[in-house]
């Protein structure tokens, strides 16, 4: 055996190395969690990083996951060694192509990140769904359950496929392996080479297709040959099992890792055995040790191999001795007869039994636990065994859950725990870019990689994009850790932003006598006067030892900005006691140069000072005897919040879902809607304050704002109330309308202080600035805390107004559309987002009447990620209806809609002809032949389906009955189809093009940031030549696909580019002619992206300049010019800059393409140019096209 | 052919002409640097390396990396790492060293730095990249109410004093044009370690977009008639101080321009905006325009005429010293 070596890595990291070492050609599609091994293979071979045989792995970003496999089986027919990395819905998209890579007897391994399938609902999380789902494939199962496991256990898949010719899913658990920081040896390119078999790897190359020895696969069979051919394959699959342990004995012998098919761990006399895959297994052995030193006799068998399943070996494996067999599957399937895994092994044992094979047929229970990253731990095993060791155990069981509606679930005792006193247990509560993750992460590496003791990270991430909570468990020990589950006892807590401690029980997982860490503005005298009641109990009760720092202040003070992470990870380090603080500290410097000296001595040396200043700047804090505080903490939605909200909203928010039982979930994935209005998060540090004196009341800061936190309303005097005595707030000032339309009127522009992010765009974009001074503008930034209590009453008071009557509002002027109650408010995107002013303004427009199909991507996180959605309703109580069903299917999602609604209102037609007689000839008439132009319109129409709805009252007759419900549909209902580039320009793009020629009546919005923003900024076809982003880190060759020409080519769609940013009224323009038109609509809106490497404060601006160089322009084309004999195409920009030059280098996107190969960039720069001139060009052309002359034929037609 | 001798001396320096190609980035642009030096340029000035963006690039490149990271599960960052950012002087040396290459004039490396071990530690690896001198780029705006003129000009001599202390090549001083005693502090700076001042430095200036109401900068060249204050101090300093190197930039556009320089007493003359506008050729065109004037005037070399009209040798060293526009002051009678 050679030297070790240790490396710290993640699950994903592990499984990729091997990956990349043993493939030549690797196709992708990003998925979540499985992303990280693409683009850290994406970034080897970028590096000219080659494989064991010295080749660079080509890797080629696809694009889906369908095409990954498509381009991956075309590899594979080709003689490359291929492989693929997805996960849940991805390898769903695959299984047609794994049926033939299997039938075809073909070597390769798919790596699996595994994540539940998204069923009532999306989960990004880790269970068995996705791979039990493709079980039927013909592929080898192989399950890793660590970090080590995913490493090794790549390298037995890779190994065995060649030696067996059968493809294999190699699989862990999303996140909780995949994402998990942990000390492993790594095996080296040389072993990696020594198990692959040169001979196998050439027979699989001479299995290629080759004109040279032309051969014919992928026949057509019929029924006299099919079921032999299918039957002929058995002896590969036969001989697996056997292939897959000598490999695993081989590997053994060169690591001293053995692992088995099923590898027993516990009691060999056991009794009581658990059946289980995947991570959770490292919590089962934990508990087994403890019960089995208490003098239990439990064990545990981990199956390596699932598919094919070997009997033999599974009977091999569980001792004679076992009575009750509980089999755990991380996953559904509803309606089974039980669990894949529970029904094979049931299977197994039944079969052994019936041919005599064992004696007793012992009692095997199945079980389900984990889904979407349920916790799985120790406590929860102790409870399975309890439950195996009664009578009658419990079958088709629950675990981690209560289940009070079919009372599946098993209880267990909360307080066994298996943590040990060897192991220090800290967490770490952090904001989202703080830099606390990485600190995390950079102390694990520190202890892994500096001394012998072993380390474990887990980051617990928020779906919130703005304003995200991140929570970091860490483990440091002197033996290997396996523990696959969150800490419960921390031996210590650190609390990066104080903010926390006035909303979250960031102190629940301490133990007693653990160390508190909190960053704070305050003095170690003043903060315990700052600390909500409960903690201050808490801390006393738990006999913490509190320390305080003002990292903030020192970050600020070396030039860090708001990064503490090196000041935050000091304090750990000086008050954990995991090594000896000199050495840490010198441990901590010496990382810091390794990670920070590619960027230079100067960011070296602030980091370096900011170790030194936190040492200097950490305090203790006296702990009184009791609690002295008057505060409490805030809670998660307010009293007056509906039933609902206050009993599951609320306790999803409080970060308490997991004691949410069964009954309290809708089972069908239905929620209500406007609930992000009760989570008031007050994450802004600053808010931007109206000065009325100033205001030209144009409504660009509310038309702008991503957020919908900053609003304008119009009021009338008289019902306003002119002073405090109707409940407005003395500083509830109104401004005169200045404009004829509202006469007479008042308004305001109004901040929601505890919902505003704090981006700043509004302030950015208000064209009104002081005479006297020009910085101060019509609204400007100003701390959230000292206007806290005045706005957060006007508000309350601003909302509770009236709206203006829709019928009133112009609806084509920002100033005045901007009066339309928006149906889309307070979503936790980005601060600043680029494409949230967009949805905000639909739904102002069109949201009383709107159903929203939502492709997968940020939109529909932003948008329906629990616990709240942005997704709201009028006072009217009407608005978007919104489902999203998958990232692939969005354009026939929303065309599907599209065709039941026409299908309902053809059918109240029908039945209103039908009963006009009855319900009234003028009624019906009005109603069949309204066009529903303008909201008037619209109204007029609905005054005229509730009178409908009320003569059709007391008719029991079954036209009446059905007419009753599909009545509301003669009301116009717009369809607005909704998603990102990524699905718009890749994986949704077949279905797009379809519902375009459709000619339905559907509103297809692209919302365009020119990169998958989602999953971290992989490159899309929308991508532009020369952007640097995921899978074209050299920047991008190839140009952005001008979808809209495209679309135009139909005739019939009508297709608008905008820009809010570089001109808002045309962007309100485009979106009202859009859903006017009464066929498909595409519209194609600039959105710009934290992707994108800009300050994102500055977003309108950068739409701006994209519009100014011609790199976005504007334009319409509209199907209804054509008909009246006009040039259909309007280009609405002016070019008003040659060169797109300067706006590139303001792109970190591009600018870094400049900085990194500026070689490159001036050469992709001038191509990008190219593009731009082309294109418009050509548009300059279209618009000046001369008006359509028909002929006489042609009108006679 | 002419007779006429072009050599200077500047720095201690043996120069083939009295004009320099100053600091700017078409210094940057080997074929063209290497064009100049066959069409008669004396020496190259590279562009400042200026450590406040050398820092500003390293905090910003931290940043983007760090920008809207680990904040979400499905993306933990936005941004590839790229294999190289560039970052810190290792680019600006390379093209120092490679200009060296490829001419046969002495190259001189310029900095502009804002700490005391920035001017120290380029000016000691632009030396060992083979610079023949440096230029301290020392001017800054001091905005700070607390800071006398006594300070900022301690500044500029302690920090000449620092980097004389580190590197054994010649130092020349770029001053900027708003000091309250040059004449003082140009003896002071000499004192310190400097070889050598050149007048004057020309900056960024502000203005205001009178639509946008915002500030932005004036990018404009230098034009012939900038020449006057430069000439004003290298007549002065000249007749002070005849053993330091004195060089003479902004505004040197055309031949006569050098030659007023030359006679005033500079050593040699910058070119700068003249040569980006119109072209290396113009250099030549200049340069023969100073080879014509002294065969006109019948001068044998450039070192016989270099401050042949500085204040203490003109006739009229009072007009060196006049700064405002007064009736022609008339002596009746001759002072004895």
């Amino acid at each position: 055996m050679s030297e070790k070596t240790f490396i710290t890595v993640d699950g994903n990291e592990a499984a990729a190395r091997i990956a990349h070492l043993c493939s030549e050609v690797i196709a992708l599609f990003p998925i979540s969690p499985s992303t990280p091994m693409g683009e850290l293979c994406d970034a080897w071979s970028a590096a000219g990083k080659g494989n064991v045989w010295g080749d660079t792995p080509v890797v080629l970003q696809m694009q889906s996951e369908a095409g990954a496999a498509g381009a991956a089986h075309g590899a594979l027919q080709a003689g490359a060694l291929t492989t693929t990395f997805t996960a849940s819905q991805g390898l769903l998209l695959m299984i047609p192509n794994m049926f033939k890579i299997a039938g075809e007897l073909t070597p390769t391994v798919f790596h699996i990140a595994a994540r539940a399938l998204a069923t009532h609902a999306l989960s990004i999380f880790g269970d068995h769904s996705d791979v039990m789902s493709a079980r039927s494939t013909g592929w080898a199962m192989l399950s890793s359950g660590g970090v080590q496991e995913a490493h090794d256990l790549a390298l037995v898949s890779h190994a065995a496929t060649l030696r067996a010719r059968l493809p294999f899913m190699h699989f862990f658990d999303g996140f909780r392996t995949s994402h998990e920081l942990n000390k492993i040896e790594a095996l080296s390119p040389e072993t990696v080479l020594s198990m692959l078999d040169p001979e196998l790897v050439l027979a699989h190359r001479d299995r290629g297709l080759c004109p040279e020895r032309p051969v014919l696969r992928g026949t057509a069979q019929n029924p006299d040959v099919f079921f032999q051919a299918r039957e002929a394959a058995n002896p590969w699959y036969l001989e697996l099992p056997g292939i897959v342990q000598k490999t695993m004995d081989e590997l053994a012998g060169k690591t001293g890792r053995q692992y088995k098919l099923f590898d027993y761990v516990g009691a060999p006399d056991a009794e009581r055995v658990i059946v289980m895959m995947g991570s959770g297994a490292g919590a089962a052995e934990e508990a087994i040790a403890k019960q089995n030193d208490a003098g239990e006799k439990v064990g545990l068998v981990k199956v390596r191999l699932f598919r094919p399943f070997s009997n033999v070996d599974l009977l091999a494996a569980v001792p004679k001795t076992a009575k009750k067999i509980g089999v755990l599957d991380r996953c559904k399937e509803p309606g089974s007869a039980g669990e894949p895994l529970y029904q094979d092994i049931l299977t197994a044992f039944a079969e052994a039994h019936a041919e005599g094979t064992i004696d007793a047929m012992p009692r095997i229970v199945g079980g389900r636990y984990g889904l979407s990253s349920k916790e799985f731990t120790p406590a929860m095993t102790a409870g399975i065994y309890a439950e195996l060791g009664r009578d009658a155990p419990k079958n088709h069981f629950t675990m981690g859950i209560v289940d009070d509606v079919t009372h599946t679930s098993i209880e267990y005792d909360k307080s066994f725990t298996t943590e040990s006193d060897k192991v220090v247990r800290a967490v770490f509560y952090g904001l989202g870019s703080d830099g606390t993750v990485g600190a995390s992460k950079s102390s694990v590496k520190i202890i892994n990689g500096t001394t012998d003791l072993y380390a474990q990270g887990y980051f617990v991430y928020d779906s919130r994009k703005a304003g995200a909570v991140t929570v970091s468990h860490l483990r440091f020990g002197p033996e290997t850790i396996n523990s696959s589950y969150l800490i419960g006892e921390a031996s210590f807590v650190a609390c990066h932003a104080f903010g926390f401690t006035q909303r979250m029980d960031v102190l629940g997982e301490a133990a007693k006598g653990a160390t508190f860490l909190l960053n704070t503005p305050f003095a170690a005298d003043e903060v315990w006067d700052e600390l909500p009641q409960e903690m201050q109990q808490q801390i006393i009760e738990k006999e913490l030892k509190v320390y305080c720092i003002n990292a903030y202040a020192i970050a600020r003070q070396v030039g860090l900005g708001h990064r503490i992470n090196m000041v935050m990870q000091t304090c750990f380090f000086s008050l954990a006691g995991v090594i000896p603080k000199d050495q840490a500290i010198t441990a901590i410097k010496g990382m810091i140069k390794k990670t920070y000296g590619k960027l230079g001595e100067k960011i070296v040396n602030k980091n370096i000072n900011a170790v030194d200043e936190a040492l200097a700047n950490l305090h203790a804090v006296k702990i009184p005897g009791k609690s002295t505080s008057e505060k409490r903490r805030i809670p998660p939605v307010p009293d007056h919040a509906e039933d609902f909200v206050k009993r599951v909203t609320g306790m999803i928010i409080d970060g308490k879902g997991d004691m949410l039982p069964v009954s309290a979930l809708p089972p069908d994935g239905t929620f209500p809607v406007a609930t992000t209005r009760y989570e008031r998060r007050g994450i802004a540090q600053q808010v931007p304050i109206w000065d009325s004196s100033l205001c030209i009341q144009c409504s660009k800061c509310s038309i702008a704002c991503p957020h919908a936190a900053i609003r304008a309303k119009i009021f009338d005097p008289e019902k306003l109330g002119a002073d405090a005595g109707n409940g407005r707030p003395e500083t509830f000032e109104t401004l005169s309308w200045k404009g004829n339309d509202f006469k007479g009127m008042e308004m305001r522009i109004q901040v929601a202080p505890d919902d505003c992010t704090g981006c700043g765009i509004c302030v950015d974009v208000c064209p009104a600035r002081s005479k006297e001074e020009v910085k101060h503008k019509a609204i400007n930034m100003s701390p959230r805390l000292d206007h806290l209590d005045v706005e957060r009453a006007n508000w309350d008071y601003f909302i509770d107004q009236p709206d203006l009557d829709r019928r009133l509002i112009k609806p084509g002027q920002v100033r005045t559309a901007q009066m339309f109650e928006p149906m889309f408010e307070f979503s936790s995107a980005c601060a600043g987002c680029g494409e949230t002013p967009y949805l905000k303004l639909v739904t102002q427009l069109f949201g009383d009447r709107m159903v929203v199909a939502n492709a997968t991507g940020c939109s529909s996180i932003y948008g329906g990620n629990l616990p709240t959605t942005p997704w709201s309703k009028g006072q009217h109580g009407r608005g978007p209806a919104w489902a999203n069903s998958l990232f692939e299917d969005n354009a026939e999602f929303g065309l599907g809609m599209r065709l039941a609604l026409d299908q309902q209102e053809s059918q109240a037609r029908r039945l209103l002809g039908k009963m006009a007689p009855k319900v009234g000839e003028a009624l019906a008439k009005a109603i069949l032949e309204c066009k529903q132009l303008d909201e008037a319109d619209i109204y007029e129409q609905r005054q005229r389906v509730t009178e409908l709805r009320k003569r059709l009252e007391g008719d029991e007759s079954d036209d009446a009955k059905a007419l009753k419900v599909v009545a509301e549909d003669l009301v116009r209902q717009s369809v607005w189809i909704i998603g990102g580039d990524g699905w718009a320009y890749d994986i949704g793009f077949g279905g797009l093009d379809h519902a375009l020629a459709s000619g339905r009546d559907v509103n297809i919005l692209v919302l365009d940031t020119e990169v998958y923003s989602n999953t971290g900024g992989q490159s899309s076809k929308s991508t532009p030549r020369s952007a640097i982003a995921k899978f074209a880190a050299k920047g991008k060759r190839t140009g952005k696909k001008d979808m809209g020409m495209i679309a135009m080519s139909y005739g019939n769609v009508y297709v608008g580019q905008v820009a809010m940013g570089g001109n808002d009224t045309h962007t309100l323009k485009t979106l009202i002619e859009a859903e006017s038109w009464r066929g498909p609509s595409l519209i194609l809106a600039y959105s710009h992206c934290v992707a994108h490497g800009i300050d994102m404060g500055k977003g309108m601006q950068h739409q701006k300049e994209a519009v100014d160089t011609a790199y976005w322009p504007l334009y319409r084309y509209d199907p209804r010019l054509a008909a009246a004999g006009n040039a259909p195409f309007r280009l609405d920009s002016k070019r008003r800059t040659p060169s797109v030059h300067d706006y590139l280098l303001k792109e970190a996107r591009f600018a870094m393409l400049a900085r990194s190969r500026p070689d490159d960039a001036e050469e992709l720069f001038g191509a990008l140019q190219q593009d731009i001139d082309a294109r418009w060009h050509l548009y300059e052309q279209m618009s000046a096209l001369a008006p359509i002359e028909q002929t006489e034929a042609e009108e006679s037609d | 052919m002419s007779n006429v001798d072009l050599k200077t001396k500047w720095l201690g320096l043996e120069l083939k002409s009295p004009i320099v190609l100053g600091s700017s980035p078409l210094s940057l642009r080997r074929e063209a640097v290497r064009q100049l030096d066959e069409l008669g340029a004396a020496a190259v000035v590279m562009p400042s390396l200026y450590e406040e963006e050398l820092e500003h690039d390293e905090t910003e490149i931290q940043h983007l990396l760090e920008f809207a990271t680990e904040s979400t599960g499905e993306a933990t960052e936005f941004m590839p790492e790229l294999e190289d950012y560039h970052i810190g002087t290792r680019d600006y040396l390379e093209n120092l060293k490679g200009i060296k290459d490829i001419v046969s004039i002495p190259v001189i490396g310029s900095i502009c730095a804002t700490s005391a071990s920035g001017w120290r530690e380029y000016a000691k690896q632009m030396e060992s990249a083979g610079a023949d001198a440096i230029e301290l780029n020392s001017f800054f705006v001091p905005t700070d109410p607390k800071l006398t003129s006594a300070d900022v000009e301690a500044r500029y001599v302690d920090t000449v004093a620092d980097v004389a202390k580190s590197v054994k090549i010649p130092i020349s001083v770029k001053l900027g044009p708003y000091l309250s005693a040059p004449a003082n502090l140009a003896r002071r700076l000499v004192d310190a370690g400097a070889s050598g001042l050149t007048l004057f430095n020309r900056f960024e200036q502000p203005d205001i977009d009178l639509e946008e109401l915002h500030i932005i900068q004036d990018h404009h060249l230098s034009g012939p008639e900038d020449i006057g204050h430069t000439l004003r101090w290298i007549g002065i300093l000249r007749g002070q101080h005849p053993e330091i190197s004195l060089a003479a930039t902004s505004g040197i556009h055309f031949a006569d321009c050098v030659v007023k320089m030359l006679l005033a007493g500079a050593d040699v003359a910058m070119m700068t905006g003249a040569v980006i506008r119109n072209g290396p050729g113009h250099l030549a065109m200049v340069l023969e325009g100073v080879r014509a004037w002294l065969e006109e005037h019948e001068d044998d070399s450039v070192e016989q005429v270099k401050g042949s009209m500085c204040q203490t040798k003109c006739e009229e060293p009072v007009e060196y010293e006049r700064a405002h526009h007064l009736k022609p002051l008339i002596h009746y009678t001759h002072e004895a």
